[in-house]
């Protein structure tokens, strides 16, 4: 019985999922699991699946808030790109690329900007009641465009130690990004289960209507949950201009909206809305960046590993389908009789 | 009429579970060509789901349908259609966004060389409204037709010279007088072309009017089958509320002796989709009954008063201070919480548990960063669960696999839980079981006998009676009467109710 | 009654006028982005001088072909309440699939069936996912889109040239007529708008993808085949991606497996400022024509001005959003009667 109920938990498949994915790499390069220790610093497969899944993870995290409300958040990507784009211009012209002020302006003028599309957004949504889906199309178009209109139409590069620190550098033996991703998870969990935002956030998402008859500020959630999808996009574009130093305003979060999206649902959260599992996005997450990291070291070349995602995709919302759904359970039942049957006539 | 002849339907111990309940009851039922059948009794008796079994949307779970005397088997709506059943429902389900001679003819268009003959389309469109009387532009969009004419479509979609049987269900709603006799002009027609006609509506006198058998059904079970010229209203009255009408017996409730009865809710001139102008005023510690038909203004009024919907003109006064309220939310914060009468669509939030959903409303007030401890939603659950008698009494239950009148306490239990002044339930016993009714009404007694005013709309005037101390009776739009429950009847409030406006 | 009409007709138009008026409501936002279309076409001949000349327009045509194509087959899925996100990458795969087969010796008679084929199939696979196992639209064509783009990069990592005289006809051979040219690809795209349109209003099946976008539950009780409808909407797109593959290929004069990125999103822009409502139910082939040469004349006069491209992208995203935010005002009034 207590079994049972272990392994109807949501959170069963996506964690088996990971699992496998584990024990497929661990099998063919028996190097995946090991982690050597350089200068106290820890190198090896798994620190890289940390280090590089950060920018994932807070886009993740604000899709996952967005889904809940039965949103979507396309624009993330292009946010990305925005962001990346202010805080390396704002460096590239200060002419003092290491002073840690000018950094912190830049990254702040970044994420704020970013923030501000959220709210826009947001407003699309939740106050003129437009599609989210078109909604946060508007910037998917346009943001990319106005990331290249801030560079001025190239790939603005900068050389800054401390800036590059975020994404390469190391503390206490972990990479600095990693420390990044475990506070955004932290506060978002904070802030979304220790206060009624999570449930408030859920009822919304599964019953508009009878959410503000009992008097939820509906409106407010939605709109926030949108500008929260913003700000975390900005960080993860801060991360990424970090990680090449570059603001490529094309390539910087490409797809990412796409990756978001699956790891929500990897990680049991329905596109339907309502209940959600921040921590069966974390296991999604790392589910896609290992599938990646599998990816490449199978020798696949990057460019075709969109059609594993697409098998990825089409296995997990099979598994979710009613239709399949109740094919299994009746399969299940079928077995169930057939062994009870046996088990009768012995 | 002519008893010997064949039924052109004829249903056989129709039985159709929902879950633990029992919705149909081995009903027998029968209808024959060139009459008009009126199906009766009250909401939840089982008529919806009878027609929903003749028109192929639910299958039996026991019993037979019979055509012409051979049994077959009505497995979807598509499955009827082609047997010549037939059905336009209150709700117009047609397309709103093509045009009229498309919904009329979509499916069996005529075509030329394969093109959709849009030319002949039109023309054969034009005829079939024509036939009903109805001259309007067959190219116009749908969707740019009054609910009267969309309902008109509706039935010329229905007519076409394979049609055995009509199911009209409430077909009168969004009717006025005019375009009520037009429809009766058009059922009368039919009936020559020796079409059964099954006609539901809460309107007796337009029952009285057109039809010529009643069948009535009581708890899902049938009661029987009249001749509407045998038949006295009252005697219908009874059999569909299951009592003799002076039976039912007004609520003994010690008079409270009140100095002098002080408003806390008013509606001033109160105007907003049907509603015309209402005044109203519900007192300190009432409990004030709406009776009227669907469509009457009774929900309006409640969505009005309580910040769901925003009147057109016209105030709301709360404790003899004009208010606004823009929000639900803006109202629950003066003291006055509403239950809709949709409990699925707007009442419970399915996927979160019983805790989750009575501690919902509370939680909104507070705001989201005071957040309830889980102790104290437990302790919320426990206690609610205990007083209301919630089953099952495990506050981690899903709220959605509750039964109905479960699920109804919790949505109780979660507006009570805000302690409010005025408490506007509607509709809250549709639906749910004769226990959990009860236990519902008693409920409102005592809550009012504890000094909450208490607006209590139900279609069942039998149930208004019971519970009411004042009853205001809705009409077209409007209040047209305002009495003690002492000085009604329910033999006089049923005539206030279904009276024809023009005698009033 | 017929005099009470008259009476109350607004403004002393007559029973005629109005009566065009209901009738041809849903044309509005088609007139509306005719008269954008317009708006541009003349702000660029006043601002740029020699704008408004047969070459430029004919060029509209020609650069267009592609979106052209793809725009009727996504108008197809969207009247349905649906969307395709796969159509820029089922360009890419089946420009790149046609191109190694060419340079593989394979005539081009059976190459163009070939693409065309492939594009159908993934339409299919897509449709499949939508109706038999409730998948949303969104997400199955997410799929599609993806599996699309590996296929490309799995028949090559580079751009192949095309050497095949047929298919580099489609787009060289130009019939000049007093300074204006139209290519075969031109051809292809209007002949595709002309069937699209066609189908959409002359046969039941074009009927009844109304129907479902107009209520696909209403539909289903009418007796209409919804289930195959629906498919086959999705096919079409992905035929109408397959040519626009074949298109895209003459007009390249190569095929490479990173084009078409982001062109979906383009696509549903024409389309939506064409007139049509995402909610399904109401648009026409000829609004997406219009919509995609909206986004043309934009394109061109950013060129012609020297400007940043990106300002393509930010003026479509604006046009979008203004557009959006009108469909969805129009909704809430008719929604409120």
């Amino acid at each position: 019985m207590k079994l049972r109920k272990l392994l109807t938990h949501r959170l069963v498949l996506p964690i088996a999922a990971l699992v496998v994915l584990v024990l497929i790499n661990t099998i063919s390069r028996p190097t995946f699991l090991s982690i050597t220790v350089r200068d106290g610093q820890l190198y090896g497969s798994l620190i890289d699946i940390l280090r590089n899944s950060a920018p994932l993870m807070l886009v993740a995290l604000g899709m996952t808030i967005v889904i809940a409300t039965r949103g979507i958040d396309l624009s993330v990507g292009a946010l990305m790109a925005v962001s990346g784009s202010v805080a390396l211009t704002i460096i590239d012209g200060s002419g003092n690329p290491e002073d840690p002020g000018i950094l912190l302006l830049a990254i702040t003028a970044g994420v704020a900007v970013t923030f501000a599309f959220g709210l826009w957004n947001g407003f699309l949504v939740a106050v003129l009641g437009i599609q989210p889906i078109i909604a946060t199309l508007v910037l998917m178009l346009a943001g990319r465009g106005i990331a290249l209109l801030i560079t001025g139409g190239f790939i603005t590069t900068v050389t800054s130690a401390p800036y590059r620190f975020m994404s390469q550098g190391y503390v206490f033996g972990f990479p600095f990004a990693f420390y990044v991703s475990v506070v955004a998870v932290a506060l978002v969990v904070l802030i979304e289960r220790r206060t009624a935002l999570g449930v408030l956030t859920e009822a919304v998402g599964i019953n508009p209507e009878a959410s503000r008859l009992a008097g939820v500020r509906s409106r407010g959630i939605i709109w926030g949950a949108y500008a929260a999808s913003g700000l975390l996009a900005g960080l993860a574009g801060i991360l990424y201009s970090s990680n090449i130093m570059a603001a490529d305003a094309n390539a910087a979060g490409q797809y990412i909206e796409l990756d978001a999206i699956l790891a929500v649902v990897l990680g049991g959260t329905s596109l339907m809305g309502g209940k959600f599992s921040i921590a069966g996005t974390v296991i999604g997450v790392f589910t896609i960046q290992t599938l990646k990291s599998t990816i490449t070291f199978l020798g696949v070349p990057p460019a075709v590993s969109p059609l594993f995602l697409a098998m990825v995709v089409v296995i997990v919302v099979l598994v979710q389908s009613r239709r399949v759904r109740a094919w299994t359970t009746s399969a299940w039942r079928w077995g169930q009789r057939a062994r009870t049957g046996t088990e009768a006539a012995s | 009429m002519n008893e010997a002849a064949v039924p052109i339907v004829e249903v056989r111990g129709a039985t159709v579970r929902f879950a633990s309940d029992t919705a149909l009851d081995s009903v027998d039922f029968r209808m024959f060509g060139g009459e008009v059948h009126s199906l009766m009794g009250e909401n939840g008796a089982g008529k919806s789901t009878l027609i929903r079994a003749l028109t192929g949307a639910r299958p039996l779970d026991d019993g037979t349908i019979a055509l012409d005397g051979r049994t077959v088997s009505l497995g979807s709506p598509v499955d009827a259609q082609r047997h010549g059943i037939r059905s336009v429902y209150q709700e117009i389900d047609l397309l709103p966004n093509l045009s009229v001679a498309e919904n009329i003819l979509l499916g069996r268009e005529p075509r030329r060389r394969g093109a959709i003959d849009w030319r002949r389309m039109r023309a054969e469109a034009s005829e079939a409204l024509l036939d009903l009387g109805l001259s309007i532009d067959p190219a116009s969009p749908l969707g740019s037709h009054s609910l009267a004419v969309q309902q008109l479509v509706a039935i010329a979609r229905a007519t076409s010279s394979d049609m055995r049987v009509l199911v009209l269900d409430e077909p009168t709603s969004s009717l006025d007088a005019d375009e009520v006799a037009e429809l009766f002009r058009i059922i009368r027609e039919l009936k020559e072309r020796g079409v059964a006609i099954l006609f539901v509506s809460h309107f007796l006198d337009q029952v009285y009017e057109i039809c010529d058998r009643i069948t009535v059904l009581r708890d899902g079970a049938l009661v029987g089958e009249y001749l509407t010229d045998e038949l006295l209203r009252i005697d219908l009255v009874q059999k569909m509320l299951g009592k003799d009408a002076e039976a039912l017996t007004v609520r003994s409730r010690e008079p409270v002796e009140v100095n002098a009865p002080v408003p806390v809710l008013e509606a001033r001139n109160v105007s907003r989709g049907v509603l015309r102008s209402v005044d109203l005023e519900v007192m300190e510690g009432e409990v004030l009954g709406f009776a009227g038909l669907l469509g009457s203004g009774r929900t309006e009024l409640a969505r009005a008063l309580s910040g769901i919907d925003r009147p057109d003109s016209g105030s709301i006064v709360r404790q003899g201070r004009r208010v606004s309220l823009p929000t639900p939310r803006s109202a629950i914060a003066l003291g006055i919480a509403y239950s809709s009468e949709n409990r699925t669509a707007e009442g419970i939030i399915g996927q979160l548990t019983v805790r989750e959903n009575i501690a919902l409303a509370i939680q909104a007030e507070r705001g989201v960063v005071r957040r309830l401890s889980l102790r104290r939603q437990r302790e919320l659950a426990a206690s609610w669960i205990e007083a209301l008698g919630i089953r099952p009494a495990s506050p981690e239950a899903i709220a959605g696999t509750l039964s109905g009148g479960n699920q109804q306490k919790v949505l109780l239990a979660r507006l009570l839980a805000l302690a409010p002044q005025v408490l506007l339930l509607d509709e809250p016993t549709r639906g749910i079981d004769v226990g959990a009714k009860v236990e519902v009404q008693n409920l409102v007694n005592e809550l009012a006998d504890n000094g909450m005013s208490v607006v209590f709309i139900s279609s069942e005037l039998e149930e208004v009676l019971r519970v009411a101390t004042r009853i205001a009776v809705f009409r077209g739009g409007q209040v047209v009467a305002i009495q003690p429950t002492e000085a009604l009847a329910s033999r006089s409030l049923l005539a206030i109710v279904t009276q024809p406006d023009d005698a009033w | 009654m017929s005099t009470v009409k008259v009476v109350d007709a607004p403004l002393g138009l007559g029973p005629r006028v109005r009566g065009l008026l209901t009738r041809r409501a849903s044309w509005i936002p088609v007139l509306a982005a005719l008269g954008i279309l317009i708006a541009l076409l003349v702000a660029g001949q006043s601002y740029l001088g020699n704008f408004l000349t047969p070459r430029v327009l004919s060029s509209l045509l020609l650069d267009n072909a592609y979106l052209l194509i793809l725009a009727v087959g996504m108008t197809f899925v969207i009247l349905t309440g649906g969307i395709d996100l796969s159509v820029g990458a089922v360009l890419a795969f089946t420009a790149i699939l046609g191109a190694r087969l060419l340079s593989e010796g394979v005539p081009s008679v059976l190459v163009i069936p070939v693409m065309l084929i492939g594009g159908a199939v993934i339409g299919l696979l897509i449709g499949s996912l939508i109706q038999f196992f409730d998948v949303q639209p969104f997400i199955a064509s997410l799929a599609g889109m993806f599996a699309a783009r590996g296929l490309a990069f799995l028949v090559s990592l580079s751009s192949i040239k095309i050497e095949d005289p047929t298919i580099l006809w489609l787009q060289t051979k130009l019939f000049y007529v007093e300074g204006w040219f139209l290519a075969p690809t031109g051809v292809i795209a209007l002949l595709v708008v002309a069937a699209g349109a066609l189908v959409l209003h002359f046969t039941r099946f074009g009927r009844t993808i109304y129907a479902i976008g107009g209520n696909e539950q209403s539909a289903r009780l009418m007796g209409l085949p919804v289930v195959r409808t629906k498919l086959l909407a999705y096919v079409i797109s992905g035929v109408c991606a397959g040519l626009a593959g074949v298109v895209f290929s003459a007009y390249q004069g190569a095929g490479y497996p990173l084009n078409g990125i982001g062109t979906e999103l383009d696509t549903i822009a024409a389309v939506v400022i064409g007139g049509t409502l995402l909610t399904g139910g109401s648009g026409y082939v000829i609004g997406s024509m219009i919509g995609v040469f909206v986004y043309g004349t934009i394109k061109a006069a950013i060129s012609f001005l020297g400007a940043e491209q990106s300002w393509t992208r930010i003026t479509i995203g604006a046009l979008l959003l203004i557009f959006v935010v009108v469909q969805r005002v129009i909704v809430a009034r008719s929604s409120r009667r």
